[in-house]
């Protein structure tokens, strides 16, 4: 395989993943030491959630761009007794409620742990779908409100929107099934004309 | 609790083994991981031994009544032989951390050291004889539940994780919450719970130098790149095992997609092209490197597991090249199970040390070459 920018031989070999969209460089080794290829290896995903732990950031933002009030810092998990100190130390949570305790300060650091993800849009317990148990008060407590499943919308058809402009259509094709399946199962809410992806 | 004649060892059906299944020549296998937890408990590290307990006998229970397509032999870990949970690790079906447990929460007064961890109430079902399907039980999740399928089979094993997972679901209830999905011990593990690998054999990379190249380029895009024996081990044989990292935010669907159909095949590719050029380019160090290996294995008197592993590599890569004739995939596979130390003790049924296990291994490996090679 020939190098992209001269006639040498390609020995390194970048391939990233950005948002959805997929970039090949094949370089020689002397047109990546000239500035083609960054050759320094990133962190583990540990080493990132770690880093995030040490270094938060200082607003919470939600996903529409606007600063959200940063509510009242929870020192202790009422459930299990885990403090974010001892969080911090091992990298693990203590129950299932620590999620929603801690959520204002763990929020960006699962963010940043997952590409930049701020809500699940994959499978849900079957128990909560079918017709009106969606709109049950079980199922609200745990599918969320109606913010939530906006926002589950949102990161779905920017995925989407990436994918076919990136013309990964096969990946597009995917995409659109997953929205259509949640939809109909009433995970995401109506598609509603002037909902456009943000950010 | 001895395992004795529910998990056969030596003339193991190990259906990932057999070296069969797409892409075989580059691909071992293909595996999907699913991790839940139960609502209601805290998650395993910080449940107490009673909670433990609970959390075994609701998941065994359920997990046992479900059932899958093929039958299940359920193990309660804190009762094995540390000679069996090692079995167990060395065939994939539990990992490490799952053989030695964990320390109860501290309690006060009560210094960690002085904890037992191998008395912690945890578990293990598997589907025998095919090995197909294993879902441990208080592992760092309440349930992590794998598949493993011989070559490039990813979409059928999580169709598979898929089912059994719907399937203990309708007896169990999961923890879940409305932004972060499936929640876990570990939040690099929320939302879809799912980690989703491929174990590949690359000898070609190795040997052209590129495998640092690969593994950049797999750890930029968001995926860990593994040894033979995952998280902690180191590549053994040229294997290594590439995964997402990111498990919120994707749908099933779209993780499976990324790995199988647009990151795996590249690797396979870029392996492929350096095997065919190390066979233009390189032949007779190739094939140097290939009878060498054999003249080792089917000669040598004296056998560390690591070193058999290295040159069972390079047969490998010999014999799926049509290098080295007369001997099948598989037997170099089963080799390099029986090769680790548990599984030689389990078939010589001795117990030995690793002066012992040295010789033994030798004479293991040269028994089992000579019978498949043609003279």
């Amino acid at each position: 395989m020939k190098c992209d920018h001269c006639e040498n031989e390609a020995t390194v070999h970048e391939v990233t993943r950005k948002s959805g969209v997929t970039i090949e460089k094949h370089l020689c080794e002397k047109c990546a030491a000239s500035g083609g290829v960054s050759i320094e290896p990133t962190s583990p995903l540990a080493e990132a959630l770690q880093f995030a732990l040490n270094n938060p950031p200082v607003i919470a933002m939600s996903v529409s761009g606007s600063p959200a009030a940063v509510p009242e810092k929870m020192t202790a998990c009422p459930s299990c007794g885990l403090s974010f100190s001892e969080f911090k130390a091992t990298g693990h949570l203590g129950c299932p409620n620590c999620y929603r305790v801690f959520e204002a300060q763990i929020g960006p650091l699962i963010e940043r742990a997952h590409e930049g993800a701020t809500h699940h849009v994959g499978k849900v317990p079957k128990r909560l779908l079918g017709g009106a148990m969606v709109e049950s008060e079980e199922a609200q407590s745990v599918l969320g409100d109606l913010e939530e499943r906006n926002q589950r919308r949102i990161a779905l058809r920017k995925q989407l929107e990436d994918a076919v402009r990136g013309e990964q259509y096969e990946l597009a094709a995917k995409l659109r099934d997953q929205i259509a399946k949640l939809s109909e199962m009433g995970i995401l809410p109506p598609d509603r004309p002037g909902l456009a992806a943000q950010g | 609790m001895s395992l004795g004649s529910s998990l056969p060892s030596y003339e193991t059906q190990t259906e990932w083994l057999r070296g069969t299944g797409a892409e075989s020549d580059v691909v071992m296998s293909s595996r999907v991981r699913v991790a839940r937890n139960l609502a209601g408990f805290p998650f395993v590290a910080r449940a107490s031994h009673a909670e433990r307990q609970r959390v075994l006998e609701a998941c065994r229970a359920r997990i046992l009544a479900a059932g899958t397509r093929e039958p299940l032999v359920w193990v309660n870990l804190h009762e094995c032989a540390q000679a069996e949970r090692t079995l167990l690790v060395e065939r994939h079906l539990i990992s490490k951390q799952h053989a030695k447990g964990k320390p109860q929460p501290e309690k006060a007064g009560i210094p960690k050291a002085a904890t037992r961890t191998v008395d912690d109430p945890r578990g293990v079902a598997i589907a025998v004889p095919g090995e197909r399907v294993s879902i441990m039980v208080n592992e760092e999740d309440h349930l992590r539940m794998q598949v493993i399928r011989g070559g490039l089979a990813l979409a059928d094993a999580w169709n598979e994780i898929d089912q059994i997972d719907d399937g203990l679901e309708s007896g169990l209830e999961y923890a879940f919450s409305p932004r972060f999905g499936y929640v876990t011990a570990c939040p690099t593990n929320v939302g879809t719970g799912v980690r989703m690998s491929v174990m590949l054999h690359l000898p070609g990379l190795k040997l052209t130098g590129e495998i640092e190249k690969v593994k950049r380029a797999a750890t930029d895009m968001n995926l860990a790149v593994r040894g033979f024996y995952g998280e902690g081990s180191d590549a053994a044989g040229d294997f290594y095992q590439i995964s997402n990292q990111t498990t919120l935010g994707k749908a099933e669907s779209v993780i499976l997609h990324e790995l199988q159909n647009e990151i795996i095949p590249r690797v396979i590719e870029y392996e492929r092209a350096a095997r065919r050029m190390l066979a233009t380019k390189r032949r007779a160090s190739l094939e140097d490197q290939a009878f060498r290996a054999l003249g080792v294995l089917t000669h040598a008197r004296l056998l560390a597991t690591d070193e058999a592993m290295q040159t069972l590599s390079h047969l490998r890569l010999g014999v799926v090249m049509g290098i080295i004739p007369g001997i099948e995939v598989t037997t170099v596979n089963h080799l390099m199970l029986l090769v680790q130390p548990a599984h030689l003790q389990r078939v010589l049924n001795t117990e030995m040390d690793q002066d012992q296990r040295r010789a033994a291994r030798a004479t293991l490996v040269r028994s089992r070459l000579a019978i498949r090679q043609s003279m």
